[in-house]
């Protein structure tokens, strides 16, 4: 470590240094420094340097920067018993320092701030419009047959996006069934009325709880990955890549995935209401002792089939926001780290969140429809 | 003097393929040291072994005279700050500025004042051939050579004895891969260190290594100095060098 000791003599202070001056054993002598010598003024300071075993730039610039604050202060400093290997790192530090610098990065005021995030806001904007145009040009394209239709990328994010994952979606919705078919249990057999924990089951699950869990299930897991892999594509300039030979990002990586959700997304709110009604099943069969030809008869006879096709309708939109939120997300990856967590968390927050205002437009729609 | 760096008998597999066969060889304080070989060889391999990276798993190697296979978790951590490592895509981390990345080691081991810290960073700028008021910069404003440099200078930081360079002027127009060159033996000489670095360049070679290791088929080939390495009967010594490529 390095070490300090500081002496008042007749004609002034005298301050030994000794020890290691280096980077990792300064930090003792640098408070020391500072505190002892900062209200010294018109002192004659003497630095006697012959202790010193090591020193490197970061000691010697601590010296440095020691002796200019005491000249600011109006004492006189001197350097004493400096052997070849001080005097070459002070000479460097002379030669090569910047007395002063200060990296310091001024936080912005308030009316940049906001100035900078309306620009922001402003640039998301217009990126969206860009996004959507982008894809609907892309499919138009398609459309024309100008580009072939992707069969094998669009199938394999239907099995990479979609089919794995029927498992978490199946143990999601099924324990919320049971939650859901549990807690109905209770109130119901106050009254009597175990029968319609069919009636409540059903249409819960079928017309909500299945396509806004999927839903919720699939943002988490592919709208997130989505944006991940298409953030590093950009970021490792695959999709410049891809440019330059001639395939459009958009045809390649966006539509497969667009299709590849929605195309999925039913299916999947279908094994998802199957799954929730097992859970429900099994807890009425337990908790109300409703046999499952019972919950099967009543369910046929009370839950009108809309519910089901409402609940289903539901998915394409759903996929259609998840997908083109992930997608868009990577796509605003720049090129560093930090923005692919950012845009990944973002992708995830905001889709959930555009699925939830999509849900409610639905609620209102399909009310005031008659369904 | 006890050599810096001494690797002995150093096997290395990875699944069924063999990378090192008994790979020995000694870096000498205030060297430059290269390791040289056909892509594959296992020179940065050897080199990740080195810096801790990859365990080792035969042989052994030694820093400074300890020995990397027994090392304590405190002993491995004092070690980390005797070396600066530049990476051969530099590494930098894309989410601070310039003098934040060359600060950040210092931020984190010592607990010298913000200011002190600061002309420690405009120091390490400077000496790597950058003005100070690139510090404010983010990585993704750099140009290839400036990025190389700000990596130099963050592995400079807590000025390390040892310095590790990955294919340095790779990637590098060849007036900034001399410059480059030349700034290594400048630093040397300023910090008095000790480099070691794998690398392709013949230039590079030719003007700033003092001894090399050329690594081929799974055992050093020659270790020595340029001319003693070109006088080794060896297949890649005489394409390498002699540009005989029947």
């Amino acid at each position: 470590m390095a070490q300090l000791r500081i002496e008042e003599t007749g004609r002034g202070i005298a301050v030994y240094c000794s020890g290691l001056w280096q980077a990792t054993a300064l930090d003792e002598v640098a408070g020391t420094l500072r505190e002892a010598l900062a209200p010294l003024r018109s002192y004659e300071i003497t630095f006697e340097l012959s202790g010193i075993e090591r020193i490197d730039s970061a000691g010697a610039l601590l010296l440095q920067h020691t002796q200019r604050r005491l000249e600011a202060g109006g004492n006189l400093v001197k350097m004493e018993g400096v052997d070849d290997d001080s005097a070459r790192m002070l000479q460097m530090v002379r030669q090569y320092g910047h007395p002063g610098m200060d990296f310091a990065v001024a936080s912005p005021g308030f009316l940049a701030q906001t100035g900078r995030e309306a620009a922001e806001v402003l640039a998301n904007g217009m990126g969206i419009t860009a996004f959507v145009g982008r894809t609907f040009k892309a499919f138009v394209n398609l459309l024309f047959l100008r580009v072939g239709f992707r069969y094998k990328e669009t199938g394999y994010q239907m099995m990479e996006s979609a089919i794995k994952a029927l498992g978490i979606i199946a143990l999601t919705i099924f324990l919320v069934g049971v939650v859901a078919a549990y807690q109905s249990a209770v109130q119901l057999k106050t009254y009597g009325a175990n029968i319609f924990i069919v009636d409540a089951l059903g249409i819960s699950i079928l017309r909500e709880l299945a396509p806004m869990l999927t839903a919720i299930v699939v943002a988490g897991r592919s709208g997130s990955s989505y944006a991940a892999q298409i953030g590093v594509m950009k970021m490792t300039e695959e999709i410049d890549a891809m440019r330059t030979m001639g395939f459009d990002p958009y045809a390649f990586l966006v539509l497969p995935r667009l299709f590849a959700l929605i195309i999925m997304m039913p299916i999947l709110i279908f094994f998802a209401d199957a799954f929730g009604m097992l859970g429900g099943m099994l807890i009425a069969h337990t908790e109300l002792g409703l046999s499952v030809t019972l919950f099967t008869d009543r369910f046929t006879e009370a839950v009108a089939l809309k519910h089901f096709w409402v609940g289903l309708v539901k998915g394409p939109f759903f996929a259609l926001l998840i997908a083109s939120i992930g997608i868009y997300r990577g796509m605003q990856v720049k090129n560093d780290t930090e923005s692919i967590g950012i845009n990944t968390t973002k992708s995830v927050v905001e889709a959930i969140f555009a699925v939830i205002i999509c849900d409610a437009l639905f609620s209102i729609v399909f009310t005031k429809l008659g369904f | 003097m006890r050599p810096v760096i001494e690797v002995e008998n150093v096997v290395t597999r990875f699944g069924e393929r063999l990378v090192h066969d008994g790979v020995s060889l000694h870096v000498n304080a205030g060297e430059i040291y290269g390791f040289l070989g056909p892509s594959g060889c296992g020179k940065s391999t050897l080199m990740r072994e080195i810096i801790l990276l990859e365990p080792v798993q035969n042989g052994t190697i030694r820093l400074f005279g300890e020995p990397l296979n027994t090392l304590s978790f405190e002993a491995a951590q004092a070690l980390r700050r005797k070396w600066g490592v530049l990476f051969q895509s530099n590494a930098l981390f894309t989410s601070l500025n310039v003098a934040e990345n060359i600060s950040v080691m210092l931020r984190e081991y010592t607990a010298l004042p913000a200011d002190v810290i600061d002309e420690i960073v405009a120091f390490k700028l400077d000496i790597v051939g950058l003005t100070p008021k690139e510090g404010q910069l983010y990585p993704s404003q750099l140009s290839g050579g400036m990025k190389k440099k700000v990596a130099l200078a963050r592995a400079l930081a807590l000025d390390p004895p040892l310095l590790f360079l990955d294919e340095p002027t790779s990637g590098l127009d060849p007036v900034s891969a001399r410059e480059f060159d030349a700034l290594i033996m400048r630093l040397r000489d300023m910090l008095q260190l000790t480099v070691v670095m794998v690398t392709h360049d013949l230039a590079s070679i030719e003007t700033t290594l003092d001894r090399m290791a050329i690594i081929d088929e799974r055992r050093i080939a020659a270790e020595g100095t340029l001319s003693e390495v070109k006088e080794v009967p060896s297949l890649f010594v005489r394409t390498f060098f002699g540009g005989d490529v029947s």
